[in-house]
């Protein structure tokens, strides 16, 4: 979707009855100076100062400042090659104290260090067709999700960028957008133009690949024994469930930030569906 | 009567009379006779003794006249005759000179004959005479066993040096029939000899003298044995087993003998090891040889596509592509199957053996080369569908779509077929767990599905690159009144096209739903009446906006949810509805991601038009595409901020000129 040039959104007409508040405009991030942009992303951690944006094949680093009424560019970085190369979407990564950043352009993966604006790592054709979406571990360092026109969603370590780490193929068309559940980082949510929205599992490359371990001076020896018997194999990876209530191609899903098993996804119609994850999986989670 | 019984009774009188008279006659004389007659038996007696005597004194010699002659045989007997009395009379002076001297003679005798013995030229009888006089002699047994089988050891050993020689690179080999041959006459039949002359000569020795033949033989067929695995094993090429099955039979046929004599060495399980060897060796070969003609066909294949065509000349189509392929493997695998049926003839020495008539048939025929060359078949073609980076620049669509079929074919007749060839050819005798058909099919199947999957996936990536890339890089904002269809999706129609030729040519039709007489004509009913009062108020209100939704929501809810990777059946409709499904879908993203102005829209409009005017035909639901594309042109106009539509009659205008 073309995204607005402006992080701030513009004036929309006021209905004297809703209680939404209106939305100022703070700053303009140099508009349309260097082409269209594809995405705009804030600093994770910190004090909210620092955007990235990515317009065209420039990464393009700022700070705002005087409570964000003014917006410098700190450093910019470029991206050479053969033909028209376009930025299509960006993420920064939670680690590293936040000093990376990841870019997809076609099919390729690129990891920038934001304090010298160099390439890190690339991964070559991640996807057979064009990537749509990144998203980072928020548990486990190094670890990276994609998703693409091919209808794949890949596992990457960015360690070894070789080879996948693991590939689901559970959509029959493009997968638009890939989320990690904040807290827990084995729940995992993909929307895609299949009209469906699919929560998957994927317990063996999370941060807790054997569930939660439990001390046992807690247990009585009832729980202990029961315990035992669980913990013999560790649990599958399986998708948890499917969405279907949409009607057209789901574009965006995301978790909530205030409750970690909500989830919300919007679909072309302009549906938007608020769903939770399953009780028994949120009580074997956590238990 | 009576008178004649009175006259028998007189004479019969008379006769006794007579015959006492006889006997006293004839005492009288032995009496008379006696003495002489018992100076003549001593007299003879004498005569013997001095007889034997003259023999002794003259038996040294005689024995060296004998030992100068050569006649060794008559020294020996000799010899044997005179020890007995000698040994008795020893303790006389005379006797015991001439004890001497005999022995003095014998040693030279015995000496003579080991000479002649380990000379060795001479052939084996002479030598077996010669072990069985010293035997005679009394010498040592062992001794003479071992010296024996040592002489025997050097003759053999010639004869496998002469087999190595042949091995060797520099002269040109001859065939393995006149190796085996040659070993078989050379070194088998001499340890043949060699056997039977140790057993008659040693048969007193025991089972001790039985096993030092048996670790002789052992060792010496191990030697042979080595040299004939190395002589096969440099039968690499040639498809033809049967001049290797001859040389294999003669091989087997010749060890009979001594595996019969030399039981506990073991020669006989040593050979039916070497031909099973082999056999298995052959086995491999031909499964390799099936393999590398398999993918000597497909590269024919390939070349023939990529083959620029010649003006005015027709290039091979699919279909004769098809049948050359597939009459090409089946030749190649009846040929496999004659040439290994050899092993199994019935005129074969070993074909009898448990090996031949059971594993060699199901596990070694049936299983490995029949069975192994269809997976690896199946396997070869799956390859195809997983080469990476699914641009599908590596394997031609109409190789796929070639090996789909194939695939598919041989479920259906071949594979069974070929396995009752097989089976009527190699009777299978024992349990050993068989392949059934219905498996080999079911993964022909898959492979099939697989591989026209991947068909539709490419040629369908394909056409929506064309299209993706229409969409991106037109300026949809400031475009003009269109005038006629962009050029573009004439290229997709035409693509279409061939590609529904193309697979027309392999694939039957399959089903259609009715056409209904007038889809060529249809217009966008859904779109054009209702739809177009409710969505292009210039103001947006709330509510005009909430109709149209909830009409088109609506109207979702009726129909079916279309499904764009759906499996696709072994028809062309199916196919061709796959590859247009993901088209069409690509070009509905593509539409939703841009901004369109009013003219921009009404392209998008008539390019829709053309598309539906065309592709109707090629689907199994028409409903389908007119889904599709009204869901593209209501996109587009969700995106136009000032969306005015066409008239329906100016497109159909534009669509028929174009």
């Amino acid at each position: 979707m073309p995204a607005e040039l402006e992080p701030g959104g513009q004036e929309s007409p006021e209905d004297a009855t809703s209680p939404a508040h209106a939305l100022e405009l703070l700053c303009h991030l140099e508009p349309a100076a260097r082409g269209s942009t594809a995405c705009v992303t804030w600093e994770p951690a910190g004090d909210g100062k620092r955007v990235i944006s990515l317009a065209d094949n420039h990464i393009l680093l700022w700070d705002l400042q005087e409570s964000s009424s003014q917006a410098m560019l700190a450093s910019s970085a470029s991206l050479e090659g053969k033909g028209q190369l376009k930025f299509t979407t960006g993420r920064w990564s939670p680690h590293h104290n936040c000093s990376q950043v990841a870019t997809a352009n076609d099919t390729a993966i690129r990891g920038w260090d934001t304090r010298t604006m160099s390439q890190i790592y690339c991964i070559e054709s991640a996807h057979g067709q064009l990537v749509r979406d990144l998203d980072f571990n928020p548990n486990k360092q190094y670890y990276l999700a994609s998703c693409g026109d091919d209808c794949k969603v890949r596992f990457w370590d960015t360690r070894n960028v070789a080879e996948p780490v693991k590939t689901l193929e559970e959509h029959s068309h493009w997968v638009w957008n890939v989320r990690y559940n904040h807290s827990h980082d084995q729940l995992v949510l993909t929307g895609s133009s299949d009209s469906r929205v699919i929560l998957s599992n994927m317990v063996s490359i999370s941060s807790e690949p054997f569930g939660h371990l439990v001390d046992d001076d807690d247990l009585s020896d009832q729980e202990e024994r029961r315990l035992e018997e669980k913990s013999q194999e560790p649990p599958q990876d399986s998708v948890i469930a499917t969405y279907e209530e949409h009607e057209d191609s789901v574009y965006a899903v995301d978790w909530s930030s205030a409750d970690p098993w909500l989830f919300a996804s919007l679909s072309y119609d302009g549906r938007l569906v608020i769903n939770r994850v399953p009780r028994a999986l949120k009580y074997h989670i956590l238990l | 009567m009576k008178n004649d019984f009175r006259k028998m009774e007189d004479e019969m009188d008379r006769l006794a009379t007579n015959m006492a008279v006889i006997t006293d006659f004839s005492a009288r004389i032995s009496a008379t006779l006696q003495d002489r007659h018992e100076r003549i038996t001593k007299l003879a007696g004498v005569h013997a003794l001095l007889r034997k005597l003259q023999f002794l004194f003259e038996l040294p010699s005689r024995l060296t006249k004998c030992v100068e002659l050569g006649a060794y045989g008559q020294a020996v007997r000799y010899q044997g005759r005179a020890r007995a009395v000698l040994q008795q009379y020893q303790h006389l002076p005379s006797f015991r000179a001439i004890q001497d001297d005999c022995q003095v003679i014998t040693a030279r005798l015995a000496q003579q004959l080991r000479q002649r013995f380990r000379e060795g030229g001479s052939g084996a009888p002479e030598q077996a005479e010669c072990v069985e006089l010293l035997l005679a002699l009394g010498e040592p047994a062992e001794e003479l066993c071992e010296e024996f089988l040592a002489h025997a050891r050097g003759r053999l050993e010639e004869e496998l040096r002469s087999l190595e020689a042949e091995l060797g690179p520099s002269p040109p080999a001859p065939d393995v029939l006149e190796f085996t041959d040659h070993g078989g006459s050379g070194f088998v039949g001499g340890l043949c000899q060699v056997a039977a002359a140790y057993q008659e000569l040693f048969a007193a020795q025991g089972p001790a003298g039985a096993e030092k033949l048996a670790a002789f033989a052992r060792e010496l067929g191990s030697r042979y044995f080595a040299l004939v695995e190395r002589r096969l094993a440099q039968e690499q090429g040639g498809g033809d087993n049967s001049l290797l099955v001859r040389a294999l039979d003669r091989f087997h046929r010749r060890l009979r003998a001594p595996g019969a004599l030399l039981a506990a060495a073991g020669l006989a399980e040593a050979a039916t090891d070497i031909v099973e060897r082999v056999a298995r060796e052959r086995l491999g070969h031909h499964l390799q040889g099936l393999q590398a003609a398999f993918l000597g066909s497909l590269t024919d294949v390939r070349q023939a596509l990529a083959a620029p065509r010649i003006a005015g000349k027709e290039g091979p189509g699919l279909a004769e592509l098809l049948a050359n392929v597939a009459s090409s493997i089946l030749s190649h695998i009846k040929a496999s199957l004659a040439s290994v049926h050899l092993f199994t003839a019935k005129e074969v020495s070993f074909s009898n053996k448990p090996y031949f008539r059971g594993e060699f048939c199901s596990q070694g025929v049936r299983e490995s080369l029949i069975v192994g060359f269809i997976r690896s078949m199946c396997q070869t073609a799956q390859s195809f569908c997983d080469s990476p980076g699914e641009k599908g620049g590596a394997t031609p669509p109409a190789l796929l779509l070639l090996l789909s079929r194939l695939c598919l074919d041989y479920e259906t007749a071949t594979i069974s077929y070929i396995l009752t060839l097989t089976d009527e050819q190699f009777l299978v005798q024992d349990q050993s767990p068989v392949t059934p058909v219905s498996t080999l099919c079911a993964e022909a199947r898959e492979t099939a599905r697989r591989l026209l999957t991947h068909y539709v996936k490419v040629q369908g990536l394909v056409i929506s690159q064309m299209l993706r890339k229409s969409v991106e890089t037109r300026d949809w904002l400031s475009t003009l009144e269109p005038r006629n269809v962009r050029a573009v999706m004439k290229r997709v129609v035409e693509d279409t096209t061939a590609i529904d030729v193309q697979v027309g040519l392999l694939y039957e039709e399959g089903v259609r739903k009715a056409q209904s007489s007038d889809s060529s004509k249809r217009t966008f009913s859904v779109y054009s009446s209702s739809r177009q009062q409710g969505r292009y108020a210039p103001s947006y209100t709330p509510s005009a906006p909430m109709d149209t939704n909830l009409l088109s929501n609506i109207q979702k809810l009726f129909s079916e949810r279309i499904d764009v990777f759906s499996p696709v059946e072994f028809n062309k409709v199916s196919v061709l509805t796959g590859i247009i499904k993901i088209s069409l879908k690509t070009l509905l993203e593509c539409v939703r991601l841009r901004t369109f102005g009013r003219f921009g829209l009404q392209q998008v409009q008539v390019d829709c038009h053309f598309l539906q005017l065309y592709l109707w035909r090629f689907v199994a639901d028409e409903e389908l595409v007119h889904l599709l594309l009204d869901e593209v042109v209501a996109s587009a106009a969700l995106r136009c901020p000032d969306p005015v539509p066409m008239e329906p009659s100016v497109v159909e205008v534009i669509c028929e000129r174009g």
